[in-house]
């Protein structure tokens, strides 16, 4: 490999996708955009007041006040008829009949009813004279690391270094192809290994700029920080790079059309894309997938990423996930090799 | 006298594309160092299959190439560092401006032409800066043979150069190619403009369904045609004339048939149009058109095939 086809290589392909505004708007703000749209969706509020009815009767009024006092719970007194309708229409999640026994009626389905019922239940036995068995104290979790914005920037990286991978290495093939300028390029005395290289070095370029954008953004919009190494990190992102850019150029190692590519990008992507864990963990799917989501090139970009910028992690904790992704990466390569149409 | 290097050298060169379409069917070509050599024929002929083939892009069915004294396989780098191609239909990349796509293809040869030199050459300098999407036709195909001649070649491939240029950028073109020739350097171009090998080239290959049916210099095919001149003539009753009868005439040395027109390959017009004539008279035809002109290579592919070049 001649280091001067491949420099004019990576320039001109830098060059023609920084010149191509979409390129700009998916690579780096499309993701701000997620980061913060779901940022704001999922962030995580206070818990929220639950309303109760009293249902009236002599004993009512007594209730209430104690009640009242807890500021979770918003508190009215219906008589009986009208506390069942708001309880049947979800106006309130809990009615109290406040008579011997006292009668706790609601849909225990429903999970704001069940938080009603304890603090209702432990609010009246207090004042009744039950006495705690022993001191607790509470500690609140809910900081920078443990918020749900922490678990989806990481998984945006990964996503964002397969989507840009598949689509920024298979794209730009079929379209040489499509134009027969990899044709051209093979009529000359350029080597295959020097184009190769420039198409994996524009990746690995364009992977540090999203890593560091993303990341900035994290840490200027909601205080993220990474906990493990900045050098791990870059490097599971260059892993990931060439991994999805491997498998992009697999997938458009034959394609003679753009929607031929298309189709075969969004066939392999969309899997990951759903069981990956971008958005949620992918524990949420049953046990009999797991094998299958494990094995995921996305899956375990993912895991890596979260393990050393949440958790703190070395890379070498990470030597499973590394090796795996080097097993995809190596082998969509070696097979793209063996298929590649230059015409 | 000692033979003459071949630049280019193949034998019963063959392409069946799906073991059924022939679109090559047997082609000898031996083209000397220094020689602008012309593949001519119509669409479909087979012209850019052969180019294909000899450039190394596609493997040949049967038969064998030199190309610059080596087959490929041999040392395919080393021969295409000494090779210019202009492939028909390549879309250089829109996003590129004219000179970064010049350096990009310089960049991938040993010997290297300037690029300012190049830009010269092709009449792009004023154009350096505009993106290639911005680029007329005309543009499109100088920047090609730019990017063709930019790793100073020995032999330059040109499939098609011209093809769909008005005249004035295809004058250009030419220029561009004359200049190149005067290096000393070996042309092979593909067109279906017969004019534009009679201009620019040595020899030609008439090229028709996958075989050559004339090979010669522009002049020696036109004369082979019995004649400089051809007159056309329309008659009210063109099925009634035998063509036969018409090549007796004086002067007349073929005829032809193609559709209502009648031609003759003429050497002196002034001998065969008064008898030609008395020909029509004697028999009662009225004659409703007659046109006389230089013969060219057109006319030779009519007389072999019974068909324009245009036609395909």
């Amino acid at each position: 490999m001649r280091l001067d086809p491949f420099y004019r290589l990576l320039i001109s392909r830098i060059r023609e996708s920084l010149r191509e505004p979409e390129v700009l708007f998916w690579v780096f703000v499309f993701p701000m955009l997620l980061a913060v749209g779901l940022g704001i969706a999922f962030r995580n509020k206070p818990q929220e007041q639950v309303s109760i009815a009293i249902a009236e009767g002599p004993r009512a009024r007594e209730v209430a006040t104690v009640l009242e006092a807890d500021p979770q719970l918003i508190v009215r007194i219906s008589n009986e008829e009208d506390a069942r309708s708001e309880l049947r229409l979800g106006k309130v999640a809990l009615v109290v009949v406040p008579r011997e026994p006292y009668e706790y009626r609601f849909d225990p389905t429903r999970p704001e009813a069940e938080v009603a019922r304890v603090h209702v239940e432990g609010v009246l036995q207090k004042a009744a004279g039950r006495k705690d068995a022993f001191d607790a104290v509470e500690i609140e979790v809910s900081g920078p690391g443990a918020r749900y914005i922490d678990f989806l920037i990481p998984g945006l990286l990964g996503m964002n270094l397969m989507s840009g991978g598949m689509w920024g290495v298979g794209i730009a093939v079929v379209d040489m192809r499509t134009r027969k300028l990899l044709k051209r390029l093979i009529a000359s005395p350029m080597r295959k290994s020097e184009f190769i290289a420039a198409l994996m070095m524009s990746r690995v370029v364009f992977m540090l700029g999203e890593l560091v954008a993303l990341l900035v953004f994290g840490f200027l919009f909601f205080d993220i920080t990474v906990r493990g190494s900045i050098t791990a990190t870059v490097l599971v992102g260059l892993l990931g790079a060439l991994t999805f850019g491997g498998i992009g150029i697999l997938v458009a190692s034959r394609a003679q059309r753009m929607e031929t590519v298309s189709g075969l990008m969004n066939v392999v992507m969309l899997p990951m894309f759903l069981l990956s864990g971008i958005f949620f963990s992918t524990d949420r799917f049953p046990e009999m997938m797991q094998p299958a989501i494990q094995t995921l090139p996305l899956t375990m970009l993912n895991d890596a990423l979260r393990a050393i910028i949440i958790e703190g992690h070395t890379l070498v904790s990470q030597a499973w996930e590394i090796l795996g992704l080097s097993l995809w990466g190596g082998s969509s390569f070696l097979l793209s090799i063996k298929w590649f149409r230059w015409t | 006298m000692a033979p003459m290097q071949a630049a280019i050298r193949c034998r019963d060169l063959a392409k069946t594309y799906d073991g059924k379409v022939e679109a090559v069917r047997g082609i000898d070509l031996e083209i000397g160092v220094g020689e602008c050599f012309g593949l001519l024929g119509p669409n479909g002929a087979g012209k850019t299959t052969t180019v294909e083939m000899l450039v190394g892009l596609l493997v040949p069915t049967r038969g064998e190439i030199a190309i610059l004294g080596k087959r490929w396989g041999e040392d395919d780098d080393a021969v295409r560092q000494r090779l210019g191609i202009s492939l028909q239909e390549t879309k250089l990349a829109d996003k590129l401006t004219v000179e970064e796509t010049v350096i990009l293809f310089r960049s991938f040869y040993d010997r290297r032409r300037s690029v300012q030199e190049i830009l010269e050459l092709t009449g792009l300098t004023e154009k350096r800066s505009s993106w290639v999407s911005k680029l007329s036709g005309g543009q499109r195909q100088r920047l090609a043979l730019a990017c063709a001649l930019v790793g100073d070649p020995e032999l330059v491939f040109l499939d098609e150069p011209t093809t769909g240029l008005d005249p004035q950028s295809r004058r250009h073109l030419w220029d561009v190619i004359r200049d190149f020739r005067r290096e000393g350097k070996t042309v092979l171009l593909t067109t279906h403009y017969m004019e534009e090998a009679e201009r620019l080239c040595d020899r030609v290959a008439i090229v028709d369904h996958g075989k050559i049916i004339a090979l010669g210099s522009p002049r020696e095919l036109i004369q082979r045609l019995g004649g400089d001149h051809v007159v056309e003539l329309e008659v009210n009753d063109p099925v009634r004339i035998a063509i036969e009868d018409l090549e007796k005439l004086p002067s007349v040395s073929r005829s032809y048939r193609e559709g209502d027109v009648l031609g003759l390959a003429v050497k002196e017009v002034h001998l065969a149009i008064p008898a030609l004539m008395a020909y029509l008279s004697e028999r009662g035809s009225e004659l409703e058109h007659l046109s006389t002109r230089h013969a060219s290579l057109e006319d030779v592919f009519v007389s072999l095939t019974g068909r324009h070049l245009r036609d395909g």
